[in-house]
């Protein structure tokens, strides 16, 4: 025993002493709810054009900001790349004013009304349907409209999922708390399928498991793209707007107890530059957030369907929107 | 007689010191959720009462049952069939039949669905043969429940191997004297003895499923643990993740005190005397194609469809142009902090297995449930805490790969202690005690009687231990040095944005590497 336990102890004081943490002042730590496989490539363009040491530390974007929540002041952190504004919304008061000259880079609609966050690109909410059975003209005007019983059983949702909920903010911002509880509780009586996230959705409306599902525009190109054109689901933008085609922002921010605070500023200003909007148009089939760059692979560009506006603030407020949830028992 | 052979009333330093440092650490993350949850008690409190949590427990308790049984049923033959018999290669049986345990379960449920679903491969298969248009539902309680028992089985496999390589054949012989054939020799003698064992893995198993999230989420059938990662997750509420995770643990060590139960007072050691001679094999005689078939159906169904799948994902990206990376960086990182982990947690095992065993009182039991609690609750659960802990108490450490291997430590104890102890409740006291009385130290009779007699635990632990890690997810991302990547967060950085062909090129190295460790344990095993 003695000699394992000696091993072992030895072996993690090593590891201890040789990766000590390090922060020089040309250091930028990142906190990425957003996923490696899609912003890493232009976060290495960053650290590439500015010379500067970028740490990425990557997983889901709740998780991420529970674990700012816990590490409070000390948190290495710089920056939150975060997937949806709730995520954002939780930590702000962790977060640092950001400059005018930053802030005017993105529309009002995608940025913070503290001026604490900004969006970097856009994702519109979609309805993903089974092209083998159904075509657009199947589809109703409005999101509203899948309550209608002949949709019994064939609808997917993923209740839990954070952009799914911001959407049920968007129609209490747009319907009111009634209609939307009647939406729900219409659906629920559906009998749709919960799906923990979106890619499932995806998959089971090519297969025909389901033949509509409520989610974000663009796993439909990532599938398009490894399965070819022959994949069997398509989105719809609900011809009426509302709140079933809703456009909401992946953001960021900076960390008000960073000591590179500059460095920071330069990064997100950097996502918002041109080639990197041009980055996520490209690669992660997202809506560029800056004027003058087009959509891309296939997409409808966010000027050719009816979408509404609303508040940021009204999209942020979850914990209404989960009380809800909850209230008819969508939610455990 | 008793009395003579009193044990001594407090183990040596050696062993207790060690021991409590490890209840110490344990309990670093029940601490953090207590904390946290009585930050906000009464909203808690009311949460926990809104939820319909009698409801989701019963749901949990029935998966978690299922699982159990399931796991028993395949393992506990497959486990035999590759120590005890003829069986042609079996080790290379063995090293299969264990290794589905390394198939994330995110990855597991996944493939499930994709071949089992109601619109899936296998439906598409039967809809050209027999025009069946619609399989039944898979998705909820079967399909949860298949999943992870193709994932969990193996738990039961690794520690009831272990036991049957430490059966004494003696035992076997008299009741083949006394007139039992092989059968009722099996379940009269052999199942008997390896009550522990079996119990042990069933454990394990049951754990697992209790702290599963992948699975259950994918084939959606709502647990406790899924409703923990609602709250961690969109709902953003760590006093209500705190809570129900608190809870989890509850229910966790009911399950712990239940095994306690099963097992008993009983002893598991022969008493008489003599060595145990090297076992005899069984002859499977008209029995073989059998066996060989529920062999070949375990592993074509745990482990060859899901690797032909992920084949068939790399060979579709790689046709498609999609440039494969192979990050041997990555490879290396698995590799380094899995053996690393295996090898600090075996060694802080063995104290609380020799406490647990040798020192039978209220610490050494309390001690000795407690390391269940990291393998019960969800990684998300355990990282935070440890967060918790390492910002505001040991920063120096924090994100360094020490701290994760702490993690891992915290996480992944039980299965070691449980493999160590189920081998160390088969070696007699008499032979320790005989050893002492020829005036060898206690810590002499330890490294050269016991140390010796307990390896395959041991290294049954540590093969556990090193799986384990290959594939953990949650408390890797948290914790680990910023920056640093394992095989598997490049498979969830790829599937969580339905990128199947970057996905499956690293989950079919996290299953090759990790072959390589286990195969070679398997043949150094001792037979």
């Amino acid at each position: 025993m003695p000699s394992f336990a000696v091993l072992g102890m030895l072996a993690i004081s090593c590891l201890v002493a040789a990766c000590g943490g390090s922060s020089g002042s040309n250091t930028l730590t990142i906190y990425s709810g957003r996923s490696e496989s899609l912003v890493a490539p232009i976060i290495q363009q960053f650290g590439e054009s500015s010379g500067a040491n970028v740490l990425v530390k990557y997983a889901d974007t709740p998780q991420l900001a529970a674990t700012l929540l816990e590490e409070g002041e000390r948190t290495p952190a710089d920056v939150f790349f975060a997937q949806d504004p709730g995520g954002l919304g939780a930590v702000e008061h962790m977060l640092s004013q950001l400059p005018e000259d930053l802030l005017s880079l993105a529309p009002e609609w995608a940025k913070s009304p503290s001026g604490r966050w900004i969006g970097l690109s856009g994702r519109a909410r979609t309805v993903v349907y089974n092209t083998e059975n159904l075509t657009e003209a199947d589809l109703p005007d409005d999101i509203f409209d899948f309550v209608d019983s002949k949709w019994r059983g064939r609808i997917g949702w993923a209740p839990t999922n954070a952009s799914f909920q911001t959407m049920v903010s968007a129609m209490r911002g747009i319907w009111g708390d009634d209609k939307t509880r009647q939406w729900i509780e219409g659906i629920k009586d559906n009998e749709p399928k919960a799906y923990p996230k979106n890619t499932p959705i995806v998959a089971a409306a090519a297969s025909g498991e389901i033949d509509v599902g409520f989610v974000n525009h663009y796993y439909l190109h990532r599938f398009l793209a490894e399965e070819g054109e022959g994949f069997q689901a398509r989105n719809y933008h609900p011809r009426a707007g509302g709140p079933g085609s809703i456009i909401m922002v992946a953001g960021a921010g900076v960390l008000s107890s960073s000591d590179n605070e500059v460095l920071a500023q330069r990064f997100l200003k950097f996502l918002l530059s041109p080639p990197a909007q041009s980055y996520f148009a490209r690669e992660t089939f997202e809506y560029p957030l800056i004027s003058g760059i087009p959509a891309q692979g296939g997409q409808v560009p966010i000027s050719e369907f009816a979408h509404p506006d609303v508040p940021v603030a009204v999209l942020a407020d979850l914990e209404t929107t989960q009380a809800l949830l909850r209230s008819t028992g969508i939610l455990p | 007689m008793a009395r003579l052979f009193a044990r001594p009333p407090w183990p040596p330093a050696i062993v207790w010191v060690p021991a409590l440092a490890v209840a110490a650490a344990v309990l670093l993350p029940p601490v953090y959720l207590f904390v946290r949850a009585a930050s906000d008690g009464s909203s808690a409190a009311d949460a926990l009462f809104r939820l319909r949590i009698l409801e989701i427990l019963g749901r949990t308790l029935v998966l978690v049952i299922a699982v159990s049984v399931g796991s028993v049923i395949l393992a506990v033959p497959l486990a035999w069939l590759t120590v005890r018999t003829d069986l042609p290669f079996r080790k290379f049986w063995a090293v299969l039949t264990a290794l589905p345990l390394v198939i994330p379960s995110y990855v597991g449920g996944f493939i499930v669905v994709l071949v089992l679903g109601p619109r899936g491969m296998l439906q598409g298969l039967l809809e050209n043969l027999f025009g069946v248009d619609r399989l039944p539902d898979i998705n909820g309680f079967a399909g949860a429940m298949l999943t992870l028992t193709l994932l969990s089985y193996p738990y039961v496999l690794l520690t009831v191997r272990a036991g049957l390589l430490r059966l004494d054949p003696a035992l076997e012989e008299s009741s083949r004297g006394l007139g039992h054939n092989a059968w009722s020799t099996f379940f009269r003698v052999i199942l008997r003895q390896l009550r522990p064992a079996i119990a042990g893995g069933a454990l394990l198993a049951a754990l697992y499923t209790l702290s599963d999230f992948g699975a259950v989420s994918l084939l959606r059938y709502e647990t406790f643990t899924s409703a923990i990662f609602v709250q961690y997750g969109s709902a953003l509420d760590r006093t209500l993740g705190a809570a129900m995770s608190l809870v989890l643990v509850a229910l966790a060590l009911s399950l712990v005190a239940g095994e306690a139960f099963t097992r008993g007072g009983a002893r598991y050691y022969t008493t008489g005397t003599g060595v145990s001679r090297p076992i005899s094999e069984v002859k499977l005689g008209r029995w073989l194609w059998p066996s060989l078939a529920f062999c070949g159906i375990v592993v074509s169904a745990a482990l060859l469809l899901p690797m032909s799948i992920l084949g068939y994902w790399v060979y579709r990206g790689v046709a498609a142009g999609e440039p494969l990376l192979f990050q041997w960086n990555t490879v290396r990182n698995s590799l380094t902090v899995s053996g690393l982990a295996a090898g600090a947690t075996v060694a802080v095992a063995l104290p609380v297995a020799v406490m647990s065993v040798r020192y039978l009182g209220l610490f050494s039991t309390v001690l000795e449930r407690v390391t269940y609690i990291g393998f019960a609750l969800p990684g998300i659960s355990i990282a935070l805490g440890l967060v918790f802990f390492g910002v505001n108490y040991a920063p120096p450490i924090y994100q360094t790969t020490g701290m994760l291997i702490f993690a891992y430590v915290v996480l992944f104890l039980s299965p070691a202690v449980g493999a160590a102890r189920t081998s160390l409740l088969q070696v007699s006291p008499r032979m320790e005690e005989a050893a002492r009385g020829l005036g060898s130290t206690p810590l002499r009779v330890f490294t050269s009687v016991t140390l010796p007699l307990v390896l395959p635990g041991i290294l049954s632990g540590a093969a556990l231990v090193f799986l384990l890690t290959m594939k953990e997810l949650p408390a890797t991302l948290i914790l680990s040095p910023i920056g640093f990547t394992t095989l598997a967060t490049s498979i969830w950085a790829a599937a969580s944005e339905a990128f199947f062909a970057r996905a499956a090129a690293p989950a079919l190295l996290l299953i090759l590497a990790s072959s390589v460790p286990l195969g070679f344990l398997m043949l150094r095993e001792r037979r």
